[in-house]
């Protein structure tokens, strides 16, 4: 197939899985009201003062990957249980359905972090140190959660215990991508003095960041070409 | 890559020795069959009998457990992206988008075939199945009969060379198997079509018939 038809179908099914998401709020609202509440909850009754940059940052990356197994999860367990998977087996690359899903799981987990991020710096009341490293590891932890939910979402819609595999499955594919966002929103948010990244212009930040942002990196696009290899074999009986 | 509107004539379909199992029970044992292009291939049996599960098997949605299936054109296998383009499929089991319409499920359909998606082509689809009248109704305020009707503009969108029909006339009233059966005979003048059925006028039909047992 070539990549023009390869990228059409993509777009479809993007297209498709926002409109079906606008009419329905499916995902995004289960995954909005979790995040909220989780977050206000903590920021409730735990004093933000009493919690260093490493305790601050695993509870962002726990919202955020919790709610990321919540709602993204569902883009591929939907199409199972309302039977419409059949419809895109018949007309769709199995390529095509994995890039469509995936587009539309960062724009939803993109979405939420856009929400979360700044009502945890908020409610924590905490004012990053470095803001650009802040946003590098939202946006590379985004695409990182987004890329490994999106396959593991594709094996748990095939099985009959989904919730079992599911939590068996995402804590050991998400946990490298996981550690290397908390390490660098930690560096982020701790005042340490900044050295520069060298991984984009203007990002100043400890330079033990610039590896977990590599890392992060590294991981989302090991997990989308991985993805690709194996959705043939997951989507197809 | 084939191309459905003149990839017609020299389509055949070989079924060769398929046999399928769900762990100790089997469904299916040695079954072959070869249709071709203006032919219809009937699968009856009784329910429980495989008919769904080996139709199934000739859409490429489930692998059989022995032998195989062969998709020819001119002579030439097909790839599993031919496969795709090359098949128009009915079944009880396909569903739509519920919080779409008529009109946008279609739509969608087209673009990931790579049709033109024009509001005019899938109007005239929804026309042609008397849909044209509820195009802009959410497709989960659809009666059973109005789905079974969708199911045969998804199917007939690309001008596959090979229809796959099961249970074609499920919850149609008169008009909707009327206009089945003349769907179907227009369709066997150029195209090679599987009916599983248990109807008997739809198993006189068939000009090769695979009888399955219970």
């Amino acid at each position: 197939m070539s990549s023009s038809n390869w990228a059409r179908e993509a777009l479809a099914v993007l297209a498709k899985d926002i409109r079906s998401e606008y009419r329905t709020r499916y995902a995004f609202s289960a995954v909005l009201l979790f995040a909220v509440t989780a977050l206000a909850v903590v920021s409730f009754s735990v004093s933000p003062y009493s919690l260093d940059a490493d305790v601050q940052a695993a509870f962002l990356w726990i919202v955020l990957f919790f709610s990321a197994m919540t709602g993204l999860s569902r883009s591929f367990v939907r199409e199972e249980e309302s039977r419409t998977a059949m419809s895109l087996r018949l007309t769709t690359a199995p390529e095509a359905v994995y890039m469509g899903k995936l587009l539309f799981n960062i724009a939803l987990q993109a979405a939420v972090a856009a929400v979360v991020v700044p009502l945890f710096l908020v409610l924590m009341d905490i004012a990053p140190t470095h803001p650009g490293l802040l946003a590098w590891a939202t946006i590379l932890g985004t695409l990182a959660l987004a890329s490994s939910s999106t396959i593991i979402a594709a094996i748990v819609s095939r099985a009959n215990a989904k919730g079992a595999i599911f939590a068996v499955l995402a804590f050991p594919v998400t946990l490298p991508g996981l550690s290397s966002a908390i390490r660098a929103t930690t560096a982020a948010l701790r005042g340490e003095a900044g050295s520069g990244l060298g991984l984009v212009a203007g990002v100043a930040g400890p330079a033990g960041a610039a590896g977990d942002l590599r890392s992060l990196a590294a991981y989302t696009v090991l997990m989308i070409a991985s993805s690709l290899l194996l959705f043939d074999f997951v989507w197809d009986d | 890559m084939l191309d459905p509107l003149t990839g017609q004539g020299g389509f055949e379909l070989i079924v060769d020795s398929v046999s399928k199992s769900y762990g100790a029970r089997r469904v299916l044992r040695d079954v072959t069959a070869r249709a071709g292009a203006g032919q219809v291939l009937v699968i009856a049996g009784p329910n429980g009998s495989g008919k769904s599960t080996l139709i199934k098997i000739v859409a490429r949605l489930i692998r059989p457990t022995n032998g195989r299936v062969l998709w020819k054109l001119d002579g030439r296998a097909l790839t599993a992206a031919d496969v795709r383009r090359a098949i128009g499929m009915v079944s009880p089991d396909l569903t739509f988008y519920d919080e779409l319409s008529a009109i946008e499920n279609l739509r969608f359909f087209a673009q990931v075939r790579g049709l033109s998606a024009t509001p005019e082509f899938v109007k005239s689809l929804l026309d042609r199945f008397g849909l044209r009248g509820r195009s802009g109704d959410l497709v989960g305020a659809y009666s059973s009969g109005m789905k079974q009707r969708l199911k045969f503009a998804f199917a007939l969108m690309h001008n596959p060379p090979l229809l796959l029909l099961d249970e074609p006339t499920a919850n149609l009233d008169e008009r909707g198997i009327a206009l089945v059966y003349d769907t179907i005979a227009q369709a066997r003048l150029c195209k090679c079509v599987v009916i599983a059925t248990n109807e008997p006028e739809e198993v006189r039909l068939g000009d090769v018939i695979i009888q399955l047992g219970a």
